[in-house]
């Protein structure tokens, strides 16, 4: 069943050789006895390890992003498919309401479909880091949200929704330039 | 019948269940009330529904098509159907990517349902039953053929769509897993019923261009693959890009742009100029122009003159005064004079076009540079981090970056007039100025008195390696140790790191194109001063070569053997000389670039990484820390470098060759330094923002670098002993010589009357009027475009305040339940009347459908309890309406078929 699964994929993706070096990285991730082809396929792979890959391990977002695109129940792991789409959305060829998307899935830090104030928040406090000294007051936090709410909440309901982020995000000259990932 | 029922309880269970996921438990609660009262009235429209199928089956009974389009027909139905249940409640719900999941859950449990398959028999039994009827339906000949062209059409409607399906799969947002089931359910349709489209007719041609336009994509795709895997240091580049972020890796891909730019002018250039030459030209030693002097012979051949250019290479098809002034070479009879001069016009045209053109493209890329700032805050929280950085240091850098600049536009908007001591800083400002200018004004004057001097040395013999380099290493130290210093200076102004920023690149750029002109004017010095003397020169090469073969000794009956070419005294050939400057400055500039990587980054790099151990302070945090990738600077080098190639290239056609050996180098060697022993800058210099400044640099330095070329070309004249242009008065008169030699004399005549100022200048005048008139359409367009975006601003404020006092109303009034509910059943039956007209009340279902979707409130109440009782007395009136039963189904199908082509989200 492996080679039939794995036939489609390099298919659908539009650009077999992503998908076998994504095949290939994602093998890596597993344990020795799972790497065969039609078991790599059926595996599921566990955050830690995924967050262990070096194009993700300086992100500040690598906890979003794989819990956006997993697909298991308790959403804890990813699957090849889950690995494959994150991969296809980070490349090059995704179109940007795609990008900006499953950015806002991103930044949707408690997944209730809006980015309010305690997601934007925490949002902030991804961008600056953990250290002490590059962390905002709670008044510069306050001002800056103020402001973000002022520009983008064009309904004034104090929350961001997609269509709001995806009409900021598609004037952004620089955001499918750096919303990638390259494996 | 009980079968039909259980179906709908399970549709309306798998509904709850979707919803039940999705919603809040308030919603949740509420959706359930009101599906369970659709539950109801779905029993009621049941019979009516069997009743459609059985007319269908009837009519389509006799018609020659394969049953499972018909399968496919009834599911499709159901799928309308709930699609209507979907749209219903999608009015409801306000979260959107939700909906989308569930509606397209409960698609799919749908289409895996094997009901279908269980419907079959019952069909079978129907149709006996009905047989009678069924015949009595079909008797109307024509029927069947009709239905079945309709199927067709409507089959090859939904292949269409599935294969726009197909297509558009990769802009989705749906998870792998969904993607590939509906990508093999909608391949599968395709390839089920792409066959019989073309059944009759060419089936098996039909089949053989599927298989070739399928071969076709694929060896697309295998040729796209293949060429981004063709792009020369793709990887390197995104190995940069994921270290150090998409600035650095911006230089890079500038370098390979560079690079592919100067592969075209070397192919230009060698292929048409260089080329000819060496393989059809008279070779060295034939004449003076390609000889060694007779003085300088015996050292021609020494390393340290040919590092300087001198000697055999000076001598050689590099530079301008190696080629010969024949009007045709070889038995090609190739004009090399005139493919010198067309060549190196169409060297500055091509890169004049390429540069203007990829600004285009990288204008027309970017949207609303205007509209940036409504959103500085925004994007700076949504797009400010770099997805590509995988490097801890880095991130680090960028987290430092992020809040820097979240703090700064904190700080600007609270207190964007608020302004201290406002005299000191104007104080300082101006006195920075004047220092840069000081600066500036300095390195230009010491760059002409040394070039001055290395004209006085010149003359001289014996002059040491540092006289005889002295200009180089002066203006290399100049490009050194001026940036520095103007940042050091820059410190006084207090500016914004970003106005900062700008100011520092100017200033650079200002003391770069200073140096260039400052050298350019020198260089201009020397080449007057040889043009005086040439007249003296020529006279005595006259009267040697006079002397020569008049002298007494010889009788006049054996001729004299040619002077050799070596012992022929000669001008000074000031085009030679000036390739040799660009020459050599090309060089040095490339050696001091690599040297500075050496030194700066790399032994710094391994004096903090290694001493560290032992050292007293932190080396790597603290004082000398490892160097930064100095993009702007780098950017600037590189478009200098670049002008210095295009004013050279004429004089020195070897030049592009030079250039495109120390790209492809730098381009490695770059590559290494940066990944070994730079830490990311930490200034922010976006990348995608920054790109078209590059370019608008470098089209500012090409427009520079073109003026001083036109001008040799067109005002002074060529030397008279070397190079393709010798012995004419100026260098284009070449042009007019080939007009008037080689074309018909019709063509001079035109030539010279298009050359007539009095065509030329109201051609000018009339490119000036046409620039105006664009000029003010565009900015007429834009102001029109800004206006027509401000109402769309407004009105969706509008829109949206409305929605939310709306939405606030709706709040209030959920106390009173039943009222809403009893609304909400009648929409709902209301919806359901229209996707799901049941056969036996079509006369009615159809009239309401003749009148549009906008029908009555009481209209739908009164249609329902007649499609109840209808099936039970079988009204009169349907046979007489038999005749009219295709149109019906037309009408119903156009329908059925308009909701089920409805996008499912």
């Amino acid at each position: 069943k492996g080679g039939f699964e794995g036939k489609p994929i390099a298919e659908n993706t539009d650009s077999s050789p992503l998908s076998t070096r994504a095949h290939r990285r994602f093998c890596e991730l597993l344990p020795q006895e799972q790497r065969s082809v039609e078991q790599s396929l059926l595996a599921q792979v566990p955050f830690e390890q995924i967050l262990s890959l070096p194009e993700l391990k300086a992100n500040p977002f690598k906890e979003r992003i794989c819990r956006v695109f997993s697909t298991s129940p308790t959403r804890d792991s990813l699957s090849f498919e889950d690995f494959l789409d994150l991969l296809s959305v980070f490349s090059d060829t995704a179109t940007p309401d795609i990008k900006s998307h499953y950015a806002f899935r991103i930044f949707d830090f408690d997944d209730d479909g809006t980015l309010n104030r305690e997601d934007l928040s925490r949002l902030v406090n991804c961008l600056t880091g953990e250290g002490e000294d590059t962390r905002l007051s709670a008044s510069e936090m306050k001002q800056l949200i103020d402001n973000i709410l002022e520009e983008s909440d064009i309904d004034r309901d104090g929350t961001i929704n997609l269509s709001e982020f995806q009409h900021v995000i598609s004037r952004s000259p620089d955001f499918a330039s750096s919303f990638k990932i390259v494996l | 019948m009980s079968h039909q029922v259980k179906g709908l309880k399970e549709e309306a269970q798998a509904g709850m269940k979707g919803r039940a996921r999705s919603g809040s438990p308030r919603t949740g609660d509420r959706l359930g009330r009101r599906s369970s009262s659709k539950r109801a009235v779905k029993a009621e429209a049941t019979p009516g529904r069997l009743g459609a199928q059985r007319s269908q089956k009837a009519r389509t009974g006799d018609s020659p098509s394969p049953g499972s389009p018909r399968r496919k027909q009834t599911g499709r139905r159901r799928h309308g159907e709930e699609l209507g249940e979907q749209e219903q409640s999608k009015a409801e719900r306000t979260c959107q990517g939700r909906r989308k999941r569930d509606e397209r859950a409960s698609f799919k449990e749908r289409t895996a349902a094997p009901k279908k398959e269980k419907e079959i028999p019952r069909k079978e039994k129907l149709k006996r039953q009905k047989k009678p009827r069924s015949s009595s339906l079909a008797s109307s000949a024509s029927g069947g053929e009709s239905l079945s062209e309709e199927e067709l059409a409507r089959i090859l409607e939904q292949v269409e769509e599935k294969k726009k399906l197909i297509a558009t799969m990769r802009s989705k947002p749906w998870p792998m897993a969904k993607k590939l089931t509906e990508l093999r359910e909608a391949q599968e349709f395709v390839e089920k019923y792409e066959g019989a489209l073309g059944k009759g007719k060419g089936k098996r041609l039909y089949a053989y261009q599927m298989l070739m336009a399928k071969k076709w994509v694929k060896f697309k795709r295998d040729f796209d693959n293949f060429k981004t895997q063709c792009i020369p240091w793709e990887m390197k580049i995104k190995d940069i890009e994921s270290h150090f972020g998409s600035s650095v890796a911006s230089y890079f891909i500038f370098l390979r742009w560079m690079y592919g730019v100067n592969l075209v002018l070397f192919g230009l250039i060698f292929g048409l100029v260089i080329i000819p030459e060496v393989l059809m030209g008279m070779p060295y030693g034939s004449i003076p122009r390609k000889t060694v002097p007779r003085a300088e012979e015996e050292k021609a051949m020494d390393f340290s003159v040919l590092w300087d250019f001198e000697g055999y290479i000076k001598y050689s098809a590099l530079f301008y005064g190696y080629y010969n002034n024949q009007r045709t070479i070889g038995w090609l009879r190739y004009r090399l004079p005139m493919a010198y001069f067309m060549v190196g016009v169409s060297v500055f045209g091509y890169s004049l076009m390429i540069v203007i053109r990829s600004m285009a493209s990288n204008t027309q890329g970017s949207t609303g540079e205007g509209e940036s700032d409504n959103f500085t805050f925004s994007f700076k929280m949504f797009t400010s981090w770099d997805y590509l950085i995988g490097n801890s240091e880095t991130a680090d850098n960028k987290y430092a970056s992020i809040t820097t600049s979240f703090k700064e536009s904190i700080v600007d908007e609270q207190e964007s007039n608020k302004e201290e001591n406002i005299h000191l800083t104007r104080f300082l400002r101006v006195l920075a100025n004047f220092l840069i200018i000081c600066c500036l004004c300095g390195s230009g004057y010491l760059i002409y008195f040394v070039v001055k001097r290395s004209q006085q040395f010149s003359k001289m013999q014996n002059v040491s390696w540092y006289e005889r380099n002295e200009v180089e290493i002066v203006m290399s130290l100049l490009g050194m140790f001026c940036p520095p210093l103007f940042e050091t200076i820059a410190l006084l102004e207090n500016y914004h790191p970003r106005t900062g920023l700008k100011w520092q690149l100017g200033r650079i750029f200002a003391l770069f194109l200073g140096n260039l002109y400052t050298f350019l004017l020198a260089l201009m010095d020397d080449v007057h001063l040889k043009l005086a003397n040439e007249e003296t020169i020529k006279n005595i090469t006259h009267w040697t070569l006079f002397n020569y073969y008049n002298s007494s000794g010889w009788n006049e009956s054996v001729p004299r053997p040619p002077l050799h070419p070596a012992d022929v005294p000669r001008g000074s050939c000031w085009e030679t000389a000036v390739g040799i400057e660009f020459m050599r400055l090309t060089v040095s500039d490339m050696l001091v670039t690599y040297i500075t990587i050496l030194l700066g980054d790399f032994l710094r790099a391994c004096f903090v990484r290694f001493m560290n151990y032992c050292w007293c302070w932190d080396l790597e945090a603290g004082f000398p820390s490892y160097a930064e990738f100095d993009i702007s600077g780098n950017v600037l080098g590189l478009i200098f470098n670049q002008g210095m190639i295009w004013m050279g290239s004429f004089y020195a056609p070897g030049l592009v060759g030079i250039n495109v050996l120390r790209l492809l180098t730098s381009m490695y060697f770059q590559c290494w330094a940066v990944m070994s022993s730079n830490v990311p800058h930490e200034r922010v210099f976006k990348a995608s923002r920054s790109n078209n400044f590059y370019m608008g640099l470098l089209l500012l330095v090409l427009f520079l670098s073109l003026l001083p070329v036109a001008y040799t070309i067109m005002s002074l004249p060529p030397s008279f002993d070397c190079g393709p242009f010798s012995g004419k008065n100026r260098m284009y008169d070449v042009l007019q010589e080939t007009i008037e030699n080689d074309f018909p004399t019709f063509l001079g005549k035109i030539f010279a009357f298009l050359a007539n100022p009095g065509l030329i200048i109201p051609a000018i005048l009339l490119m000036f009027l046409a620039i105006y008139y664009l000029n003010s359409v565009s900015k007429s367009l834009s102001r029109a475009n800004a206006q027509l975006r401000k109402k769309i601003q407004a009105l969706r404020e509008v829109e949206k305040s409305h929605k939310s006092v709306k939405g606030k109303a709706t709040a209030r009034d959920s106390g009173d339940t039943p009222k809403n509910s009893s609304k909400n059943a009648t929409q709902l039956q209301l919806t359901k009347e229209e996707t799901t007209p049941p056969s036996a009340s079509q006369s009615q279902a159809t009239d309401k459908k003749a009148q549009g979707p906008g029908t009555s409130n009481s209209a739908s109440w009164t249609a329902l309890p007649a499609s109840g009782h209808l099936p039970i007395s079988r009204p009169p009136g349907v046979k007489p309406d038999s005749d009219h039963a295709p149109s019906q189904t037309h009408l119903w199908r156009s329908a059925s078929g308009k909701s089920a082509q409805r996008p499912p989200h």
